[in-house]
């Protein structure tokens, strides 16, 4: 980088041997200002070095090795073979895309309609939005114990008010069914938009309140009802918003992996709440006697083509207006 | 996100100007008729309602289920009072699972981490906004790129590195650092920040350049009294990013004596305590972070909409 622009300044300084001196300044100056520039970005960028662009590098790396022994050797597609060939990484996938599909019905629809909701309102506005972003703070595990707590089926809270409200009980996340939509999968979800969905509500609020005020006018004088209203001109107004809300929501729960694992252990019974990182972390890290890293980065390497897209997406969508 | 940043920044001075006047999808006219009013009343008072019972009506459950007995806890049907009141499941829980240590390990992680990232973030994104070095635009689009891939599908190698920098040959599982420095790869922050330095005038620069200010000083006495806003903001998810962390902080701290978790992982872990002090240890750990979104409330709200949109 110095060598640059200690090129561009002797290029500047060669003339003749009178302007020598203020061209070496200059130069020296310009040298200077890019080291002291380069040393502030140093430590980023060391960390982005180790901790980012090195391990992505390496995941794709290690997806073609194996390891035999403490003696890597190429590998090919063997790993992805593997993988692909394992039942589980198909359930993993297709519980993942439940839960990713089930936390966009409650996780997208809920905070929607729950901003559009609060912004009618005059009245309790400060004291229900940190109402509704209060549980968001709460340590996840804290919330999701909680939860776990609830959905025991025998002493827990959710079946006793089933019991009194003289509805039939669930076995909520320890049930065994795996047809989808499983009640363990709709169980988790509720837990993590019960968590999650008051960042939803007030990036959506903020933009609700962008809104100018004369197209609802504009509506009303042409008759439109309040259900028009909202699907002609508070969906159309706030379309960026939600479209970026969709994919940070997706790239979101497709990497669940707390939420199950808290409330059911992770797979769950008959493996109906494992999710893609679970069986990444299950390959790499708890796998009795063989950890297999490189399966695991395999995995990984398919979760990242796939998030990869729906993040280059997003920000595709948020560029043009930045 | 840049979008809305952007936008919630408008918004906010938007509303600000027309809260009074601003139409929502209702309009005033229409919620002044007398059937409107009552219906605005009714509904008003069944929102308050039913979002106090679903936020805090599991919170209720969560601090009262820790004053009960574990013999009361475990009864069916489950008592929606408690019966007797029994603080000492609290004291209990506070020394079985040791949650004042794993408060201390999250807090230590957590301000060490947001230290790394004050100064390492910051000077970068002024290197990338103000000095300008060469390839410097190279380097930040390098580091933007890293959004794309969140760093949950990166945790094999990552760990992997950590277990054995490389050049280095050092073994950071077990070390504070292990959580510090990678949480100073966080593209999100220099984003933010680059973009808050971007808006100041370059004529400010200019100015302290001529009267001799050296990048850093300029830093510390231009800059950075300037940027206290997104400064806030950065802290706070950075804080609040590690605060709630799980799966790094269970890979790599994990199964020391004394603990080396996090409070999220260490009460996760005691599988074989009673449910009752598993809550009551959930309800201390849940304290400090209700009483820090209370006092920080409008920064953290303000801020989420400047730039939440992670996590």
């Amino acid at each position: 980088m110095t060598d640059t622009a200690v090129t561009l300044s002797k290029a500047e300084g060669s003339p003749g041997p009178l302007k020598r001196p203020a061209a070496r300044s200059r130069r020296s100056q310009q040298v200077r200002r890019n080291l002291s520039a380069h040393g502030f970005l140093i430590g980023a960028v060391l960390c982005f070095a180790l901790f980012s662009w090195y391990p992505m590098a390496r995941e794709i790396i290690m997806s073609f090795q194996k390891t035999h022994l403490g003696v890597t050797t190429w590998a090919g597609w063997l790993n992805y073979s593997r993988i692909f060939h394992d039942p589980t990484f198909w359930t993993a996938w297709r519980n993942t895309l439940e839960f990713t599909g089930l936390a966009l019905v409650f996780g997208y629809a809920v905070p929607f309609f729950t901003a559009i909701l609060l912004n009618e309102l005059r009245h309790a506005r400060g004291y229900l939005r940190v109402l509704v972003y209060l549980p968001v703070m709460l340590p996840p595990a804290s919330a999701l114990l909680l939860f776990s707590y609830f959905y025991d089926p025998t002493s827990g809270l959710f079946n006793r008010i089933l019991q009194l409200l003289h509805l039939p009980t669930s076995q909520w996340v320890q049930s065994p069914g795996t047809s989808m939509p499983t009640t363990a999968m709709i169980a988790v979800v509720i837990a993590a938009t019960w968590m999650n969905m008051g960042a939803a509500t007030l990036i959506y609020l903020a933009a609700l309140q962008n809104i100018p005020g004369e197209l609802y006018e504009a509506a009303e004088l042409d008759g439109a009802g309040l259900f028009r209203r909202i699907w002609h001109v508070t969906v159309p107004q706030t379309r960026l918003i939600l479209s970026m809300l969709l994919m940070l929501q997706i790239v979101a729960t497709m990497q669940m992996f707390i939420e199950a694992f808290i409330l059911t252990g992770g797979p769950g019974v008959n493996d109906n709440t494992l999710s893609v990182v679970d069986l990444i972390y299950i390959y790499a890290f708890s796998m009795s006697g063989s950890s297999n890293y490189n399966s695991a980065s395999a995995l990984g390497v398919v979760l990242m083509l796939v998030l990869g897209a729906f993040s280059g997406a997003y920000l595709w969508l948020s560029r043009d207006r930045g | 996100m840049s979008v809305v940043a952007a936008r919630a920044g408008t918004s906010k001075r938007r509303t600000a100007q027309r809260s009074a006047t601003q139409r929502t999808l209702i309009s005033k006219a229409q919620l002044n008729r007398r059937g409107s009013k009552l219906t605005y009343r009714i509904v008003l008072t069944l929102v308050v309602i039913v979002f106090t019972l679903v936020f805090i009506g599991p919170l209720y459950f969560l601090f009262t289920d820790g004053l009960k007995s574990t013999q009361e806890a475990g009864q069916v049907p489950p008592t929606f009072f408690p019966a007797h009141i029994h603080p000492g499941t609290y004291v209990t829980a506070w020394n079985t699972l040791s949650v004042g240590r794993l408060m201390f390990n999250t807090l230590y992680y957590a301000f060490g981490a947001l230290a790394f990232q004050l100064i390492f973030d910051v000077a970068a994104a002024y290197a990338l906004s103000k000095l300008r070095p060469v390839l410097g635009n190279a380097i930040f689009g390098m580091m933007l790129a890293t959004l794309m891939i969140p760093s949950t599908v990166l945790i094999v190698p990552q760990y992997l590195t950590v277990a054995n920098l490389p050049i280095l040959h050092m073994n950071l599982i077990g070390t504070p650092e292990a959580i510090w420095l990678p949480s100073v790869a966080n593209a999100f922050s220099i984003f933010l920040l680059k973009r808050f330095f971007d808006s100041i005038p370059s004529e400010l620069m200019d100015a302290a350049a001529i009267d001799g200010a050296s990048p850093l000083r300029a830093l510390r006495s231009i800059v950075l009294p300037i940027s206290r806003p997104i400064l806030g903001v950065v802290t706070i998810f950075g804080f609040v990013t590690v605060w709630k962390d799980f799966l790094w902080p269970l890979l790599v701290e994990s199964g020391y004596t004394p603990t080396r978790e996090t409070i999220n992982v260490g009460i996760t872990g005691a599988t074989t305590t009673p449910e009752n002090l598993i809550i009551a240890a959930s309800a201390i750990a849940a304290i400090p972070t209700i009483i820090f979104f209370l006092i920080f409330q409008r920064n953290i709200l303000s801020g989420l909409t400047a730039g939440s949109l992670k996590g």
